[in-house]
């Protein structure tokens, strides 16, 4: 089959999602990664989603190797990396094969022809060669002997080895891909002379096979057109790209920096969550203690005994952990000691889908403890907002001598997005509530009036000696009581605790329509796929009675919840799980009606189908 | 730390003002008592002590010293110790645990300390029985015994704890007989100033459900027969005459006497508690005659928050991070005006 040549179609695009796709092995992640640094310091704003198997070295060819990155770059504002693709480039039949729904119907796919063989072929299970056997038809493909093109451009450079040579082809596709969207490679190559610092012989390989790429797609005619993506319109300021997990790992610095504390972690690794943990073992500098412990409860355990001590204690994990630290975390709930814990959700129950997303602990972080044990629950919702909540955890806990569960989520954990750079100048102040001079009648369990919130009393600190545990304790003296009196006392007042954190936390704002037909509810990581579908369905389609309201607090909630709730008339909850966070509202606004929108299928929603079911109920 | 600039402390000063609630006759109160005599020895300000414990009668024990305290959950208390001890290594860590909590339950927590060598110590009460849950058998009850989950006798061999120990890579045990208050002061006092992890397993007698499992190894009668109290750099002597020794054979202690067969004192084995290769301090823990008692490895050894120090120092000293700001503007960044 030929290549046909584009229409030319020149115009300037407000965004455009670019996939790429390839083996396990070939460098998949950090040509997006390229792309979406260099389009970021260009001005756009960008919004990524890697896609990897759980597989480490996955067998070569195979669908399940496959290997994906990708990219939303705008010249508006971009909330998600996008649902459907404008533009796929596949390294291998298998990458074609596995992510060719995901192209928009005449858009363009790039692939690399050489590495269509007949072996390849087999292990993506295509029974005819997809290139010639017009299952492309509708799409517009760019064939490319990519491998041997590659080959061709670095003949004249000496001491590279044949894997060296095959592995730089990637280069190549993203060397076209900087043409077509009018990227300048320099950024890139500026990356490769620091990387490869000491090997001058790679600077020269990867930058030739990208030049090579660029102009490929430059000299041929076959792609007559390119586009253009405008800076968008950012608030002004420094920015870098952030991953979520990073964002949480530094988020959490800051809260350790601002508070003057020490900052220990206690943790065991578990995917998605591992990447806070390799963030902040690197971080020795800030005097960051991060102990690898034995396993899921030793980390929570760990990190329990560092508050006793005194230190800013966080552990890091994701839903079977979350699971394993229950009984720890019920201690740290009883002892009232401030704990931030992380859980980084994936697809459940049991060890369910690792590497995919899920909104499905919502209810293990509110109830999955023995015994009545509330602690506070919060939830980030896009890469760069995990550093603030993140933040926030660490203030709440330490405020409020509490437990503070922060839920994140794979997708934006590991998405990346433009993160305007906060000094930790600028950040909210954090109280810590540590003794110092002994008084006559202190005692544990002393409240502050206000919060409810005991005083922290060190080891270290003389006269404050004194014994806590998980055993039920008088409400005054923190002595063990098995008094039935005292232990509803003690289960109302933990309760209470918690409810009057709404007192130290932001109200609601509703986004798009302040009253009218239809609130969009929506809670932690959906708030780009939610926020960009109602700004769409206002937006371009000239509905104005769709609010939007994304919960960031879930316990407790915002104070004027229900108020917002009662400025429209139907409201409908949209969560990547059964309806978890509508059981939670139904349980407690029990006069309003909940309608959901849910899926469960380890992926983030489609701006296509929330759009739909929106209008179904207008 | 130094005897010196601490204040002068006395037994009283360490008990505290709640009512202790172990069964009348039970070892649980000569550890306890042990424990508030050889505090005011250590030479550590009582606001730097802190006691961890599991679940278990043994792990009320926190409750009744008047210092830093906290009684957690079943089988955790190394995790929680272990974060105290690196949050502010300046602590005199105490974790305190029964055969239950530390070789069941809490089993994988158990040897991960030892394996890691923090400066802390641990008291494991063995009494060979669950007490708190009222008489079933645990990991270290012998074969045979009739518990109220073995009715008709345990099928389920045990394991020792020192062997459990060595086998993690303890840099220091210590085993005592729950009715010896000198001899346990001392090894906690020891165990205080050892730097690293010290495990002191104690044979503690349970009244109510294990009553007499250390009858015939600990009764003042036989005790000096049927122990030997080891003690670093000196001959391995027991007896109540003192006549008795241990000689290698082969790859296997005997028991000699002295004065039999042209045997001298000189022929006896010298305790070497410091060697780091532990298959003598292995055998004498496998010992079933005469049960090995006292110190009997203290093999000095980088502690893990030695290392921590150094490398943070290492890694400070060498960053150009002294503030968030410096990571977090880093690196590249871009201007949007």
């Amino acid at each position: 089959m030929s290549i046909e040549s584009i229409k030319p179609a020149p115009k300037e695009l407000e965004g455009v999602v670019i996939r790429f796709v390839g083996d396990s092995g070939d460098g998949m992640q950090l040509t997006g990664t390229q792309f979406t640094d260099t389009s970021a310091m260009f001005g756009n704003d960008v919004s990524t989603f890697p896609n990897y198997p759980a597989e480490i070295r996955a067998p070569q060819g195979s669908l399940y190797g496959v290997s994906g990155f990708q990219v939303h770059i705008g010249s508006v504002e971009v909330s998600t990396p996008g649902d459907s693709v404008d533009l796929l480039v596949a390294m291998n039949p298998a990458g074609l094969k596995t992510n060719l729904y995901a192209l928009k119907k005449g858009h363009t796919v790039i692939v690399d022809k050489d590495a269509f063989t007949k072996k390849n072929l087999e292990k993506a299970f295509y029974e005819t060669n997809p290139l010639e056997d017009g299952s492309l038809d509708g799409y517009h493909v760019i064939e490319v002997d990519m491998s041997t093109l590659t080959k061709e451009a670095l003949k004249d450079v000496d001491g590279l080895d044949n894997k060296t040579i095959t592995r730089s082809k990637n280069m190549f596709s993203l060397g076209m891909v900087y043409w077509m969207y009018h990227r300048s490679t320099e950024h890139t190559i500026d990356f490769f002379n620091k990387k490869f610092k000491s090997k001058p012989e790679l600077i020269e390989a990867n930058t030739k096979v990208l030049n090579a790429g660029y102009y490929y797609a430059e000299t041929l005619e076959l792609i007559s057109n390119s586009y253009t993506i405008s800076p968008a319109k950012m608030v002004p300021g420094t920015y870098r790209i952030i991953m979520g997990n990073t964002a949480t790992a530094w988020g959490l610095l800051a809260a350790s920096e601002k508070s003057g504390l020490e900052l220990f972690l206690g943790s065991y690794p578990i995917t998605p969550a591992t990447d806070i943990l390799h963030e902040l073992v690197k971080h020795k500098h800030f005097g960051v203690k991060a102990f690898q412990a034995e396993d899921e409860i030793a980390g929570i355990c760990s990190a329990i005994g560092a508050s006793f001590a005194g230190d800013l204690a966080i552990t890091t994990t994701s839903g079977p952990g979350l699971a394993l630290k229950g009984e720890a975390l019920g201690l740290a709930m009883m002892i009232e000691l401030p704990l931030v814990v992380i859980n980084v959700q994936r697809g459940g129950p049991s060890t369910g889908l690792p590497t995919k997303t899920e909104q499905s602990d919502l209810l293990q972080a509110m109830y999955g403890r023995n015994g009545e044990s509330p602690v506070v629950v919060i939830a980030a919702s896009t890469p760069a907002d995990c550093f603030n909540y993140a933040y926030e955890a660490a203030r709440l806990a330490l405020e409020h001598m509490t437990p503070v569960i922060l839920l994140t989520d794979g997708y934006i954990a590991n998405g990346s997005a433009p993160w305007k750079i906060q000094s930790v100048a600028d950040m909210p102040e954090i109280k810590n509530r540590k003794v110092t001079k002994f008084t006559e009648n202190w005692h544990p369990y002393k409240r502050d009036a206000k919060t409810l919130a005991r005083e922290w009393a060190v080891p270290g600190t003389s006269g404050f000696e004194h014994r806590v545990g998980g055993l039920e304790k008088d409400s005054v003296t923190g002595n063990v009581s098995y008094v039935p009196e005292n232990h509803e006392t003690m289960t109302h007042t933990r309760a209470e605790k918690i409810r009057l954190v709404q007192n130290n936390i932001p109200n609601l704002k509703v986004e798009f329509a302040q009253q009218g037909d239809l609130l969009v509810v929506g809670w932690g990581g959906t708030y780009g796929t939610l926020h960009s579908a109602v700004k769409q369905i206002t937006e371009e389609e000239g509905f104005n009675n769709i609010g939007f309201v994304h919960f960031n607090y879930i316990n407790p909630m915002p104070k004027n919840t229900e108020e917002i709730f009662a400025k429209f008339k139907k409201i409908i909850v949209c969560e990547l799980n059964s309806g978890q966070f509508a059981f939670i509202l139904k349980a407690n606004f029990g006069k309003f009606d909940f309608q959901q929108i849910n899926k469960v299928q380890g992926l983030p929603f489609s701006n296509d189908e929330l759009i739909q079911k929106f209008k179904q109920l207008l | 730390m130094e005897a010196t600039a601490v204040k002068k402390y006395t037994y009283k000063d360490f008990v505290s003002d709640q009512e202790v609630r172990w069964c009348p006759g039970c070892d649980d109160y000569v550890i306890l008592n042990s424990m508030q005599k050889a505090l005011p020895e250590m030479g550590v300000e009582k606001e730097n002590v802190v006691f961890v414990s599991g679940i278990g009668c043994s792990s009320r024990f926190p409750y009744y010293m008047n210092t830093y305290g906290v009684h957690s959950i079943h089988g955790r208390a190394p995790g929680i110790a272990t974060g105290v001890k690196l949050a502010n290594p300046d602590l005199s860590v105490w974790i305190i645990t029964g055969d239950g909590d530390a070789t069941a339950i809490g089993g994988n927590h158990f040897i991960h300390v030892l394996r890691r060598n923090i400066n802390l110590n641990i008291v494991l009460f063995n009494n060979e029985i669950y007490g708190l849950t009222k008489g079933q058998f645990s990991p270290t009850s012998v074969v045979g015994q009739k518990t109220k989950s073995s009715p008709y006798g345990n099928t389920q061999p045990p394991f020792s704890p020192g062997e459990l120990a060595l086998g993690a890579n303890a840099r220091f045990y210590a085993r005592i007989g729950g009715n010896n208050p000198k001899a346990m002061t001392q090894i906690f006092i020891e165990a205080h100033r050892f730097k690293g992890t010290s495990l002191i397993e104690v044979l503690q007698n349970c009244v109510i459900f294990n009553d007499g499992c250390y009858t015939d190894v600990t009764d003042k009668e036989v005790k000096d027969d049927k122990q030997i109290y080891l003690e670093h750099g000196k001959p391995m002597i027991f007896g109540k005459n003192a006549d008795k020794g241990l000689v290698l054979k082969g790859l296997k202690l005997e028991v000699v006497t002295i004065g039999e067969n042209g045997i001298t004192e000189k022929d006896i084995l010298v305790h070497d508690a410091k060697e780091k290769d532990p298959t003598m301090h292995q055998m004498l823990i496998r010992l079933a005659y005469p049960i090995a008692t006292g110190i009997v490895r203290a093999f000095d050894d980088v502690t893990l928050e030695e290392r921590e120090d150094e490398l943070t120092k290492k890694i400070k000293a060498g960053s150009k991070y002294k503030k968030t700001d410096d990571l977090f503007f880093s690196g590249e960044t871009y201007e949007v005006k």
